[in-house]
């Protein structure tokens, strides 16, 4: 049995199942990440004294991340417009652009947790780290699961493309709602810990 | 542009609305990479704590609005979604406001 509304709108949402489905994924991110912020603020005005995040951290290099994860919101907001246009090999290109700037990412912030674990900075050394890692640790699996998904379109779950170009198109869109998602947390991230 | 666009047509009339779009898209990183060089700019001036929070903050806020608008495309969304986001809004602030009120002597972070 096919799965229903994914390429047709229903008549009471105005949506197809898929765009709510993915809004309402979304919003339940919104929460968890929300814990985590509130969390974070909880313990910053409950600790006598709080280090500004350079004191620890390398601003440039988050710098450079987030430089990173925007352009990788363009190229995979230029993705779905390729399959807009009907331009198959250009969507290639930006996905696989997406996937690297992705990989580009998590390789950035290796280098940072190498760092702070040679040099003894681990989250039990103090709240500060302690929430830091949460924090980055989090968004960085939801950019891992994000590039797994986007890889899928890129490669086997582009079949769909030959035959049913609409709902591929969709199923894109949606898989870049969620990468735009993760570019959106770390845009609140990096000033909150990073630069305060 | 939304996929429910893409789920009744991807005609010719499309591929211009299309290319109005990829220029928005190309703005709106110039905004973004702009912004974030005001972000770390300000933050090499050391301003006090709250001043330097309420900053950070508006110009997050500025950034994020611009990639929900433009990029996730919710200025032209259904109401649906709309309601959907409002209400995950208000739990959000509640999320927010629980630790602050926690805080007797004033909101402001130390």
């Amino acid at each position: 049995m096919d799965i229903p509304y994914t390429v047709e709108v229903r008549r009471d949402t105005g949506l197809t199942n898929g765009k709510i489905g993915i809004w309402l994924f979304l919003a339940s991110e919104v929460m968890l990440f929300g814990a985590l912020f509130a969390s974070y603020i909880l313990i910053r005005v409950g600790a006598p004294s709080w280090p500004r995040g350079d004191t620890f951290l390398d601003v440039p290099l988050a710098t450079l991340n987030t430089i990173v994860l925007i352009a990788s919101s363009v190229t995979m907001v230029m993705a779905w417009a390729s399959l807009m246009r009907r331009r198959f090999g250009t969507f290639r290109i930006y996905m696989g652009g997406t996937i690297l700037l992705g990989l580009v990412f998590l390789v950035v912030k290796y280098f940072e947790y190498s760092h702070h674990f040679h040099g003894g900075e681990l989250p039990r050394t103090h709240n500060f780290l302690a929430i830091y890692f949460t924090l980055t640790g989090l968004h960085g699996l939801h950019v891992l699961g994000g590039m797994v998904v986007n890889a899928y379109f890129w490669g086997p779950g582009a079949k769909l493309w030959k035959t049913n170009p609409v709902w591929f198109t969709n199923r894109v869109e949606h898989s870049g709602l969620f990468w735009h998602f993760v570019d959106l947390v770390w845009i609140f991230l990096f000033p909150t810990l990073y630069l305060l | 542009m939304t996929s429910d666009h893409a789920a009744t047509s991807m005609t010719s009339d499309h591929a211009v609305d299309i290319d109005k779009h990829v220029r928005v898209y190309i703005t709106v990183f110039v905004a973004l990479m702009a912004l974030t060089i005001v972000t770390v700019a300000v933050s090499r001036y050391h301003l006090p704590v709250p001043i330097a929070v309420t900053v950070a903050l508006i110009v997050a806020t500025i950034k994020g609005s611009l990639v929900a608008c433009y990029f996730m495309h919710l200025i032209s969304e259904k109401k649906l979604i709309y309601a959907v986001l409002s209400l995950t809004v208000v739990f959000f602030i509640a999320l927010i406001a629980l630790p602050v009120l926690t805080v007797h002597d004033g909101f402001w972070i130390r």
